[in-house]
């Protein structure tokens, strides 16, 4: 039952029939063409960018589907086997599974322009490319926190969790079964680390809270109801904590983990030439300043120059940004027998606890 | 069309017949080379390439364990990886377990033919792009479990073919370098080799329009032949142009003596009114004029001789036709009776037909003049040598001028009368038979002749 590839074939069965869709109808008079987006990212995310696109192609009409990560996973693999069209853009923050995408061929070969700029982590064959910049952070409650340094570090982290009792049930992080930014986060961590051992029986002594989604942890850590929220990824955190002061943001200083969202045009595209340049436009100076000022997304172009703006002072060394590179070596951790290995060892932490 | 050809071929100078052939060689040389370079290519970034797949199958082969009877596949990340240091390749993976199913990876990743062995590395085609894989066994021998795993590694070809071609090129580039650079040092040694022979044009080219004399240029050995035949050719040219000169210079010194004599008889003659005297002075000059003919006559012999000694084809000559032709042309301007005594088979020599008629001519002319009849010429087969002799009953040729014979004719006053002048033409016919004049003094009277090498039949 281990199989690669048939934890997809189970979420098969979830055609994307509840995704949400949103049409964006052509700025002005009938539509000329349609492009086809799937993406994990939030409509509302995507939107400016998406207008601004929309700008410079007038009579474009544009569909957007919302979908979860193994659901768009599921969808465009069944489309690409069939080689039946489901979208022109495919874009996901779960790049383990872009990267098996593209790596299955279903993927079209973009013009040197589109990825022209980008560093060499953030792109795979002249197909996969990356799109933002978003860190795995640790955001804790500002409250708590004022008498006391925030921890800076997995190793304070570590230590914190082991030195206090204030932390039970009160810290949260992906549940990594349901979360594939959760599940490469912590594949990521513990490639990275030592620590990762120490930090995940640190998170099971204190009983670990585990959400399916990011809104939930800054939510429940602005309020108090979490005082940390580890491996957050960061393009939310920044945009929450914009307005809510109530949530502090930590970039570990070990190391942060860096992924870029992946995007890729289908090989079924039926507007491949329209699906590039929006990967362009996306790249461009553009597209990265919508992406870094309307949006915490950033660009992997030039993003670590950014973050440092956006972190608190000192927080953001360049040095330990450490971005997920786009190489087979992420099919590893989709391997369904090692995904098993892993899960085995996470359960054995963390068992499924009550919210 | 086809008469161009041999005709430009001789046109072309030697540079650019070499230069032709080195380029042409080169060329074969560097497309041998080209060939051969996209072959190591080829070979070394397989064998690159396939060390990266046959060591991610190694330690993917390590991370196989059995566990409470199950077998373990726990993928190393290190193993995709090594496999990722082909920057653009897609990757694929199978592992069969011991039942035959497909445990993790791709399912339909094709495997080797039968026959390949447990370990194998082959080609395939896989989602619709060429690949290279590596499949290795591993056998199970636990307690609980015995077996084999099959693990199949395989990567699209992209990045091994662009360091095949990146070998390629970059070997190709370095020879075409080389061959280039070849080819410049090839045609440099060509112009310093070929030196020499523009020195020896030069040198010719240079020269006063009457200067024969050897041509002295420092040469290479080749070139240095071609001179030395330029120096005997100059040679030759410069003999014949002394001789010439020199007959000019004879000629005009024999001819202008007698031509004032003649005159100065012929005017005694117009103003002689006595009849007996005037008798006498006519026979005088009748005698100067027909002495004045041969001597004419000799002259132009001589430079006939002497231009056929250098031009005339050596044929297969009966001696006996020549002693018959020379007493026939010989009774011709003389009422003397002459013998001609001649052996009965063919004496075959080797030489100029009309140059030894002349010279028994002479001797026959000679003998009429000087001896005393009866004249005879004969012809004589000897040991290795034929004979052609001419014989009378008179003295001979007085001591000092038998001495002489065959120098310079005009060196002292000899007489058009005397037999100098036709001796040196024999001399001369001689030399250039490789011939021996000969004469005997006995109680018989006088003979003269040639002696030539005879040809056997």
């Amino acid at each position: 039952m281990r199989r690669f590839g048939l934890f997809f074939l189970a979420l098969l069965a979830l055609q994307p029939a509840d995704a949400a869709e949103t049409r964006l109808p052509p700025r002005e008079g009938e539509a000329q063409a349609q492009l086809v987006i799937e993406s994990t990212t939030d409509f509302v995310i995507f939107e400016p960018v998406l207008l601004a696109f929309q700008q410079r192609h007038p009579d474009l009409a544009i569909i957007y589907r919302e979908l979860t990560t193994n659901e768009l996973a599921a969808h465009v693999t069944a489309a690409c086997e069939e080689e039946r069209f489901v979208a022109d853009v495919v874009i996901s923050s779960s790049i383990d599974q872009q990267l098996k995408l593209v790596n299955d061929g279903c993927g079209l070969p973009l013009g040197a322009q589109a990825h022209a700029g980008l560093p060499d982590w953030a792109r795979w064959r002249e197909e996969l490319v990356g799109l933002t910049f978003e860190p795995a952070v640790t955001v804790f409650n500002r409250a708590y926190f004022s008498r006391r340094p925030p921890p800076r570090s997995r190793f304070e982290l570590i230590d914190l969790l082991r030195e206090s009792q204030d932390f039970v049930g009160r810290i949260g992080t992906y549940d990594i079964e349901s979360s594939g930014v959760g599940y490469l986060f912590a594949f990521q961590d513990a490639l990275q680390a030592s620590t990762w051992g120490r930090l995940v029986e640190s998170l099971g002594r204190n009983r670990a809270r585990l959400f399916c989604c990011t809104a939930e942890i800054l939510n429940r850590v602005a309020d108090g109801r979490l005082l940390i929220g580890y491996n957050v990824l960061g393009s939310y955190a920044f945009e929450h904590a914009a307005h809510d002061p109530r949530l502090g943001i930590v970039l570990p200083s070990d190391y942060t983990l860096v992924m870029a969202r992946a995007a890729f045009v289908a090989r079924a595209a039926r507007q491949p030439a329209l699906a590039e340049a929006f990967i362009t436009f996306m790249l461009s100076p553009e597209g990265r300043e919508i992406l870094s000022t309307d949006m915490a997304l950033l660009s992997p172009v030039d993003g670590a120059e950014r973050l440092e703006a956006l972190a608190e002072d000192g927080t953001a060394d360049p040095q330990t940004l450490r971005p997920i590179a786009m190489t087979p070596a992420l099919l590893v951790g989709l391997d369904g027998a090692k995904r098993e290995i892993f899960l085995e060892q996470w359960r054995a932490a963390l068992p499924a606890s009550p919210r | 069309m086809s008469t161009l050809a041999p005709e430009t071929a001789r046109g072309q100078s030697i540079a650019y017949r070499l230069g032709v052939a080195m380029v042409l060689i080169l060329v074969m040389v560097v497309l041998a080379s080209i060939v051969a370079a996209t072959r190591f290519g080829q070979t070394a970034s397989d064998e690159t390439f396939d060390r990266l797949l046959r060591g991610a199958a190694l330690q993917i082969a390590e991370r196989i364990s059995v566990n409470d009877g199950r077998v373990v596949v726990d993928l190393p990340v290190s193993a995709f990886e090594l496999l990722s240091l082909a920057r653009s390749d897609r990757v694929f993976y199978r592992i069969i377990g011991p039942d035959g199913q497909t445990m993790t990876g791709y399912e339909d990743l094709p495997l080797p033919r039968s026959n390949a062995g447990a370990d194998a590395i082959y080609d395939a085609r896989y989602k619709n792009t060429g690949i290279r894989a590596v499949k290795l066994t591993r056998l199970l021998a636990e307690r609980s479990m015995s077996g084999q795993v099959i693990i199949v590694v395989a990567q699209t070809t992209r990045e091994r073919a662009a360091l095949a071609g990146s070998i390629a090129t970059n070997a190709v580039l370095i020879i075409a370098a080389a061959g280039v650079l070849l080819l410049f040092l090839a045609l440099l040694v060509l112009r310093v080799a070929l030196k020499p022979l523009a020195r020896v044009e030069r040198a010719i080219l240079a020269r006063e329009a009457n200067d024969l004399s050897p041509i002295d240029v420092p040469a290479p050995q080749e070139v240095a032949v071609l001179v030395a035949a330029i120096n005997r050719f100059m040679g030759r040219l410069e003999n014949r142009i002394e001789a010439m000169q020199n007959f000019v210079a004879d000629a005009a010194h024999q001819i202008r003596t007698p031509i004032t004599a003649l005159r100065a008889q012929a005017q005694l003659a117009l103003e002689e009114k006595d009849p007996e005297r005037l008798e006498r002075l006519h026979r005088r000059l009748y005698a100067r004029s027909v002495g004045l003919g041969r001597l004419a006559d000799q002259l132009l012999s001589r430079a006939l001789i002497a231009h056929r000694a250098d031009t005339a084809l050596r044929e297969r000559i009966d001696l006996r036709r020549v002693a018959l032709e020379a007493e026939r042309e010989t009774r011709a301007v003389s009422d003397q009776a002459i013998n001609v005594d001649l052996p009965d088979e063919e004496v075959w020599v080797e030489g100029d037909a009309v140059s030894l008629r002349e010279a028994v001519k002479n001797l026959l002319n000679n003998a009429v003049r000087h001896g005393a009849a009866p004249v005879r010429v004969q012809v004589e087969r000897r040991e290795h040598h034929a004979a052609i002799m001419v014989c009378d009953r008179g003295s001979g040729i007085p001591e000092a001028l038998a001495a002489r014979i065959g120098e310079r004719f005009t060196s002292d006053g000899i007489s058009p009368d005397s037999a100098g002048l036709g001796l040196s033409i024999v001399a001369s016919v001689a030399a250039m038979h490789g011939a021996r004049l000969v004469h005997r003094k006995d109680a018989e009277g006088f003979a003269i002749g040639l002696e030539i090498p005879m040809i056997r039949s």
